[in-house]
C-alpha cells in the first residue's frame, strides 16, 4: 500500500520534472516574443528586410533595421565552418578508432577533450591577437569572414571528432569480425562497413556541430569585424547575428533593445530550422 | 530509496510557505517610500559608474538604498527639475537653460585616437581624420605614412565613446565606413595593437595604460594638444566631456553624503575601472 503510494508520489515528481524542462523552452520564446513585441510592432517585419542598413539607436522611424546582412554573415561563417570541420572531426575519429596504435589513439583522444574543454573566449583571444594579425598581413584588415570561419571550425572540431568516436563505439562488434571473416581490408571496412552503418551517430555530431557554430558569440565577435554587411569576398568583415546582440545589448535601450530581441527570436526560429531538417532526414533517410 | 509521501509533503507545504512568505515581502518593501532612499536618473553612461559607487555607499551606510536609473542625459534634467529624482546624471555641460540646476562633475570621459606604434605617422588633423572616417581617404601615404590601406575601427552602436567622437567630428554614423567593428575599449587596442595599417578611437583611461605597459599603440595628438589623462583632467584635451551629477537647490541630509562620496578620492578606483578620468587629485 505504502510502496505504491510512494511510487504514485515519484511519478508525478517525474512528471512535474519533465514539465518544467519542456515548460522552459516554452517561456524563452514567450519572454523573446513579448520583448521583441514592440520593435516587430512599430517597425514592422518587412523593414526587418527592406531597410538600407543597421542602425536601431534612432529609434523606430529614423533608424534603419535591416537583419538580412547578419543572417548571411551567420549562415555563411556556419556552413564554412561546418564543410572544413566535418571531414577533419570524422576523419581525425576513423584515425583513432582503425589506424592508430592504441597508446596514441588515448593520447590523440584526450587532446580532442581538451579542445572541447576550452572557453570560447580563449579561442577568441588566439583568433584576435595571432590569427587576425597574420590574416591582416596576407589580406587586411584580418578580422573577416575567413577569420571566422577558421575559430569556428576549430572551435566544432572537437564537438563533431567526440561524436564520431562515440558512434564508431557503438558499432556491433558482429560488424567488424564479418568483414574481417570476409578478408575485407581495413580501408574498404571503413569504407563500406563503418561508415554507412554510423550513417546516423555521424548525423548527429555534424549537426550538434552546426548548433555550436550558429550559437557561438565571443569568439566571433572578436575577429569577424562586425561591420554589418553582405560580403562579396571571403576577406571581408561580417557581423553576425549572436555577435550583434552581445555588441550592443549592454547599451541599447528600449526600441534599439527590443530590436536586438528580434535579433535573438530570428536565432532561435534558425536553430529551430535546423532541428526541424534533422527531424526529417533522421526519419525518412536514415532509420526509414 | 522512494521517498515517503509524507516527508514529500512536509516539503512541498514548505516550500509554498516560503513562496507566499517572500512575494508579499518583496512587494511591500518596493512601495515603501522613506528618508533612506536615493533616487539617480539620467545618463546611460553614467549610470554603470553610478551603480558601482551606490553599491560601495549602500555597503557603508547600512539601510540606505540607492536606486540609479539610465534614460538620458536629459531625462537626467528632467527629473532633477520636477523632483522625481534627487539627483539626476548628465554626461555633459549644463546648457545656458539649465543654470537653474546645480552641477557636480565628479569624472571627465575621453576619446584618443590611436594607431599602431610603427605607423610613421605623427599627427592627423581633424579634416583628414574626418575624411579617413568616411573613407574619402584610404592610403596612409595620402597623410604622409606608408603606401599601404587603412583599416579603419569603429566603435558598436550606442556606445558613449562612439557618440562623443561623432558628435566631436559633427559626423552621421552612417557616413562612416569601418572595416572592424568593435565592443569595448580593450577589444579595440588589441586590434589595433595586431593591425600595423589600422586606426581606432578608445577612452583615454585604457589607451593611456596600455601604451605605458609596451602595448604597441601610439596615442595621436588631438587639435596639437597630446592625448593624456592628464590634459583631460584640466578640460584642455578637445575630445572629452565632463560627467556630472546635477541637483535642485542645495542638497542636504543623505543627499549631500552621497554627492561628497561619489566626488572623494575613495571611488578614483571605481572611475578608473569604468575608463572615465576622476577629478579628485
Amino acid at each position: 500500500m505504502s510502496r505504491s503510494r510512494s511510487d504514485v508520489t515519484l511519478v508525478w515528481i517525474l512528471r512535474g520534472c519533465g514539465l518544467l524542462t519542456g515548460a522552459i523552452t516554452v517561456v524563452i520564446v514567450g519572454f523573446l516574443l513579448w520583448e521583441s513585441l514592440p520593435a516587430i510592432r512599430d517597425v514592422g517585419v518587412r523593414r526587418f528586410v527592406s531597410d538600407q542598413s543597421w542602425h536601431p539607436s534612432a529609434g523606430a522611424t529614423g533608424g534603419q533595421f535591416n537583419l538580412v546582412p547578419m543572417m548571411v554573415a551567420t549562415s555563411l561563417a556556419t556552413a564554412g565552418a561546418v564543410l572544413l570541420a566535418a571531414p577533419l572531426g570524422i576523419g581525425s575519429a576513423v584515425f583513432a578508432h582503425f589506424y592508430a596504435p592504441r597508446r596514441l589513439r588515448h593520447t590523440h583522444g584526450k587532446m580532442i577533450e581538451l579542445l572541447a574543454g576550452i572557453p570560447s573566449v580563449v579561442y577568441g583571444l588566439w583568433g584576435l591577437v595571432v590569427l587576425v594579425p597574420l590574416i591582416a598581413r596576407w589580406h587586411p584588415p584580418g578580422t573577416s569572414l575567413f577569420s571566422a570561419i577558421i575559430v569556428l571550425t576549430i572551435m566544432i572540431l572537437p564537438t563533431i571528432a567526440l561524436l564520431a568516436g562515440a558512434a564508431f563505439d557503438n558499432l556491433p562488434s558482429e560488424y567488424l569480425r564479418a568483414s574481417a571473416a570476409l578478408g575485407l581490408s581495413r580501408g574498404r571496412t571503413v569504407l563500406s562497413v563503418v561508415l554507412p552503418a554510423s550513417r546516423s551517430g555521424l548525423f548527429t555530431a555534424v549537426l550538434l556541430g552546426t548548433g555550436r557554430a550558429i550559437g557561438e558569440t565571443m569568439a566571433v565577435l572578436m575577429v569577424a569585424g562586425n561591420v554589418v554587411q553582405n560580403p562579396t569576398s571571403i576577406f571581408q568583415p561580417v557581423r553576425t547575428i549572436t555577435a550583434n546582440i552581445a555588441l550592443e545589448m549592454a547599451y541599447a535601450m528600449e526600441g534599439h533593445r527590443s530590436a536586438l530581441f528580434v535579433c535573438g527570436l530570428l536565432l532561435m526560429g534558425m536553430v529551430m530550422v535546423l532541428v526541424g531538417f534533422a527531424e526529417w532526414v533522421s526519419q525518412g533517410r536514415i532509420h526509414g | 530509496m522512494i521517498p515517503r509521501p509524507h516527508l514529500v509533503r512536509a516539503i512541498a507545504l514548505l516550500v509554498l510557505g516560503l513562496l507566499f512568505c517572500v512575494f508579499p515581502g518583496c512587494s511591500s518593501n518596493d512601495a515603501d517610500q522613506n528618508e533612506n532612499q536615493i533616487v539617480l536618473t539620467g545618463s546611460s553612461t553614467v549610470a554603470p559608474l553610478m551603480s558601482e559607487i551606490a553599491k560601495q555607499f549602500e555597503s557603508l551606510h547600512p539601510g540606505v538604498r540607492v536606486d540609479v536609473q539610465s534614460g538620458g542625459s536629459s531625462r537626467g534634467v528632467a527629473d532633477a527639475r520636477r523632483g522625481l529624482a534627487d539627483i539626476g546624471m548628465v554626461s555633459r555641460d549644463l546648457k545656458a537653460e539649465e543654470q537653474d540646476l546645480t552641477a557636480f562633475p565628479l569624472a571627465r570621459d575621453g576619446v584618443c585616437v590611436i594607431i599602431h606604434r610603427d605607423n610613421p605617422v605623427a599627427s592627423l588633423t581633424d579634416d583628414q581624420l574626418v575624411a579617413i572616417y568616411t573613407d574619402r581617404i584610404n592610403n596612409w601615404k595620402e597623410v604622409g605614412g606608408a603606401d599601404a590601406p587603412i583599416t579603419v575601427v569603429n566603435k558598436a552602436e550606442g556606445r558613449s565613446t562612439l557618440e562623443l567622437f561623432v558628435g566631436h567630428f559633427q559626423l552621421n554614423n552612417e557616413q562612416i565606413k569601418a572595416d572592424a567593428v568593435i565592443g569595448d575599449n580593450e577589444q579595440g587596442i588589441k586590434t589595433v595593437a595586431g593591425n600595423r595599417h589600422a586606426i581606432g578611437y578608445v577612452s583615454i583611461g585604457t589607451a593611456e595604460y596600455d601604451a605605458k605597459h609596451d602595448v604597441e599603440i601610439k596615442l595621436l595628438p588631438l587639435a596639437g594638444i597630446a592625448a593624456s589623462i592628464e590634459n583631460v583632467r584640466a578640460g584642455d584635451f578637445p575630445l572629452s566631456r565632463p560627467l556630472n551629477l546635477v541637483v535642485q537647490g542645495t542638497p542636504t541630509g543623505i543627499v549631500a553624503e552621497f554627492i561628497d562620496f561619489a566626488r572623494s578620492r575613495d571611488v578614483n578606483q571605481i572611475i578608473l575601472e569604468q575608463y572615465f578620468v576622476p577629478l579628485s587629485q
